[in-house]
């Protein structure tokens, strides 16, 4: 969320109050959310900044062994596009997902993960 | 209910005689009736599937026929006897001699794991088969597995009448059993089952919204992964899909899910085998999933921001600098990594589907195999009868009933006929698709003539006046209701109807349209019972037709097991040719174990399976360089080869030969595409000095270089005193139908060393070159 937003005040060169009446009604409409759905997006943007060092790393020794940087890579895009899953089952304002209990949402979270990162184990090499 | 139920029982306890089978069935209610027919059915279609895949074995014995399910039938035998790791690191030294091949690392261990397994299970039960049963008998079990993924895939998209067509259909389809025979031990066997599972996994949690549907789906492609090279099938058709789904605003939450979840652990699951490797990253074929993984995100993200605001022109401006920053990124990106050679093009096997003419001139490999030139007609009709025009038919019935499963449904089948089109050996992909969708037209046909039949069609005379005076008296509410129940589609959901309305007038003003509708119903269509009883017949008697056809397809067509021949004798008996076995056994027991021999690629598994001899190319064609100098040796005259053949430490070379026999896929047949393949790496090799005026010939008349090359020197060695037909000069081709043009023929640097019963097969022995003095 903060990339995007530094990035927005950029780029937004003729409309900067425009940019910030975005901020502004985001901001607002963001903290309006419940508490447990912040603590999974809190989870999502730690995946994402980890995924991004590792992208950053890759690029300053090389990327051998490729498969060991895929492992890393795509675990942390992984948990994230996972926590990105349960964070839609679990918000009570999906219509969709309303008769779905969040225990079986986390559930599929927690096996879904287990199976993720087990696989990036025997990729890891 | 109760009572009645404790009546029943107390008399079925009191009374000593259960009552008989047929009137226990009565007995049960209609819901338990409709149960027990379908399990019924997929039993039955269950047995059909691997029943009707038998006749091969039956006719003749339980062998492996052509030619690649052999290399799978020894990697299997390495896998059961060395165990797993030995397997997935396994260098093999008696292929592509000198270069040797990389098994572990080249080659889908789906098919190979599986067998074994069973196998394993097998013997864990203490049955004492032997894996070659196993090998034989995989695909036909798997093709019954298809069958009731078919049934629930069905099941899914419309409804489980649907369903059990389906599984019915694809358990005869000649598409699929062409490539899932008994003794078919090739990739596509299990491959098709993998394909079919996956994609109703994927539907199914695309329809629920699930993480562990879309988990269980990653499985699925996983297997695919590493079964078949089809898989990029599988992720481009499911990006393509959710690309579709965007773009018709059909878009939701379990959308999301579904493919978001698939695709990480899908990718990471499928990098696992050796084969793939990194593929998922780097090549072209895979970008299409990649890029819509992407944006994917970038839609869903615009979605929640749009939901957070609430404001449509704050909203705008977000959504304007948003795109054009994914976009140019996306773009950049795709671009350096095009341009710098990171994302490897599409490679030469998937290009030449999306556009047929660029094997015939860039890779002759490709183009020489049969099973890849474009897709006749006759080809289409054959191996699908009935379901051909039966497919725009479901089409219809699924537009009509436009949900997320249907549109799958549509995609997966134009795409896949799209396919078809282009390459023969497609239309095995195609199948599963064909019968799907036709399985729809069929059952919602049937269904609507049945529930047409079963309407009480015979309006009272008395009421029909009555019924006339109340639709003039109350004419838009009753019309209005009436093309409500005609619309419901049965007599259920007209009682639900009713029910709902809880006045009485309601009830008489309803129970007046009814005959109303009745009445009007038989007035517009008066034979429309007859009718609907005339076309259900005709759908039966199609229905029947297409089993006579399946049946004999697979009787003739598919069940010849490529490596015993059999032709018709004069007096009508049946005669067999095992010449390729016979010869294969001389190998293995007439030549010293570290002989290398020399033969076109197509028979190199079958050498090296049953011969148990290194070879120098085989049917993996990996190294077109390799294939080129086997086929510049066939194509020299015989100085030149043996100099090739002294480099290549050939001790022998086999070669097929059908002029005794008329047996037409033999060596000189394929011989145009030696030449053209020698051609294409050694220029030396020029295709017009073999034809004679862009004629191929091998009378007289041929070219002189046709008549003094290494393969005609061998294959019609000694033929010239052969009388092959009465009436018919010596040697007389029977394939060729010609009197062969060189009749003399010396042979200086090898000599014979077998030739088989029928001369189908020649082994000519490499002479040691001479003593200087």
């Amino acid at each position: 969320m903060l990339m995007f937003r530094e990035l927005e005040f950029k780029m937004a060169k003729s409309s900067t109050s425009d940019a910030q009446a975005l901020f502004r009604s985001l901001r607002s409409a963001y903290a309006a959310t419940p508490t447990n759905l912040k603590i999974i997006d809190l989870y999502v943007v730690y995946a994402i900044t980890t995924a991004v060092i590792q992208v950053v790393y890759m690029g300053i020794v090389g990327s051998f062994p490729f498969n060991s940087f895929l492992a890393g890579v795509l675990s942390c895009l992984g948990t994230a596009v996972l926590a990105v899953c349960l964070r839609i089952q679990v918000n009570k304002e999906n219509k969709e997902f309303k008769d779905l209990p969040p225990e079986r949402a986390f559930a599929d979270f927690v096996l879904c993960n287990l199976v993720l990162h087990l696989v990036v184990m025997n990729f890891l090499g | 209910m109760g009572a009645k139920a404790a009546e029943n029982g107390a008399k079925s306890s009191s009374s000593a005689p259960s009552p008989p089978p047929l009137k226990a069935f009565f007995r049960l209610k209609t819901k338990q009736q409709e149960l027990l027919i379908r399990v019924a059915s997929l039993a039955l279609i269950y047995v059909l599937a691997f029943a009707v895949r038998l006749f091969s074995v039956l006719r003749y014995e339980s062998m492996i026929h052509e030619f690649d399910p052999y290399f799978n039938y020894r990697t299997t035998l390495f896998l059961t006897r060395n165990g797993f790791y030995e397997f997935w690191n396994w260098f093999d030294s008696e292929s592509w001699y000198p270069l040797g091949r990389i098994i572990g690392g080249t080659l889908y261990p789906g098919l190979m794991v599986t067998a074994a397994l069973i196998y394993r299970l097998l013997r864990f039960l203490t049955f004492a088969v032997h894996i070659r049963e196993v090998c034989v008998l995989t695909a036909p079990f798997f093709a019954s597995n298809t069958t009731i993924v078919a049934y629930f895939f069905g099941k899914e998209i419309w409804d489980s009448g649907a369903g059990l067509v389906a599984a019915a259909l694809i358990a005869i389809c000649p598409g699929y059993i062409s490539r899932s025979v008994a003794g078919s031990y090739d990739n596509e066997g299990v491959a098709i089952f993998a394909l079919l599972f996956t994609f109703y996994l994927f539907v199914k949690a695309v329809n629920t919204g699930s993480l562990a549907w879309a988990l269980a789906s990653a499985f699925g492609y996983f297997y695919m992964v590493s079964a078949w090279g089809g898989y990029v099938f599988i992720i481009n058709l499911i990006p393509l899909y959710v690309l579709v789904l965007l773009v018709t605003g059909r878009y939701s939450m379990r959308l999301y899910v579904a493919y978001n979840c698939m695709y990480i652990l899908g990718m990471l699951l499928a990098m696992q085998i050796r084969f793939v490797g990194f593929q998922h990253v780097q090549s072209g074929e895979h970008m299409a999933a990649m890029g819509v993984f992407f944006l994917l995100q970038v839609f869903y993200f615009l979605d929640w921001v749009k939901y957070m605001l609430n404001d449509k022109q704050l909203f705008q401006s977000f959504l304007r600098i948003t795109l054009t920053f994914a976009i140019s990124v996306g773009a950049l990106a795709l671009g350096i990594g095009t341009a710098s050679g990171y994302i490897s093009p599409w490679t030469g096997r998937f290009y030449s589907l999306l556009d047929p003419t660029y094997a015939k001139d860039h890779i002759p490999i490709i183009a020489s195999v049969s099973e890849h030139q474009p897709t006749a007609w006759s080809s289409f009709m054959f191996d699908f009868h009935i379901l051909l025009f039966l497919f725009p038919a479901g089409l219809y019935f699924c537009f009509k009933r436009l949900s997320d499963a249907t549109i799958f449904i549509v995609m997966y089948g134009l795409t896949s006929m799209y396919f078809a089109g282009v390459m023969v050996r497609l239309i095995l992909v195609a199948a599963p698709a064909v019968c799907l969708i036709s399985a729809i037209a069929i059952s919602a046909t049937v269904k609507n003539l049945t529930s047409l039949i079963r309407t009480k069609g015979k309006a009272p005379l008395a009421v029909s006046g009555k019924g006339s005076s109340s639709l003039k008296a109350s004419a838009k509410r009753s019309e209005a209701q009436a093309l409500r129940f005609r619309s419901l589609e049965s007599a259920e959901a007209q009682a639900l109807h009713f029910r709902s309305l809880e006045s009485a007038e309601a009830q008489a003003l309803a129970s007046e349209t009814s005959k109303a509708h009745e009445a009007s119903a038989d007035q517009s269509l008066p034979f429309q019972h007859n009718c609907a009883i005339a076309l259900l017949v005709g759908a039966f008697y199609l229905l029947s037709r297409y089993a006579i056809h399946c049946t004999w397809v697979t009787s003739e067509a598919y069940s010849s097991p490529s490596i015993v021949l059999a032709a018709r004798g004069a007096h009508g008996g049946r005669v067999i040719f095992d010449d390729y076995r016979e010869a294969y056994y001389w190998l293995r027991q007439n030549t010293p174990a570290d002989a290398k021999v020399m033969s076109w690629w197509d028979y190199g598994y079958q050498i090296t399976a049953m011969g148990n001899r290194t070879v120098i190319v085989d049917n993996n064609t990996w190294n077109n360089t390799h294939i080129a100098t086997v086929g510049r040796a066939m194509s020299s005259y015989e100085p030149e080869a043996y100099e090739i053949m002294q480099s290549l430490d050939v001790d022998y070379v086999l070669v097929v030969f059908g002029g005794l026999t008329g047996y037409s896929s033999d060596d000189i047949n394929k011989f145009l595409w030696m030449v053209r393949i020698g051609g294409g790496v050694f220029p030396v090799i020029k295709e017009p000095d073999y034809l004679v005026n862009g004629e191929y010939r091998v009378d007289k008349g041929a070219a002189p270089k046709m008549l003094n090359c290494l393969m005609y020197k061998l294959a019609y060695y000694r033929f010239g005193e052969m009388t092959t037909e009465y009436g018919k000069p010596t040697g007389y081709d029977r394939a060729r139908g010609v009197e062969i043009g060189n009749k003399d023929i010396k042979l200086e640097y090898l000599e014979e060393a077998f030739t088989t019963s029928n001369w189908i097969i020649r082994i000519y022995k490499v002479k040691p070159p001479k003593n200087r003095w």
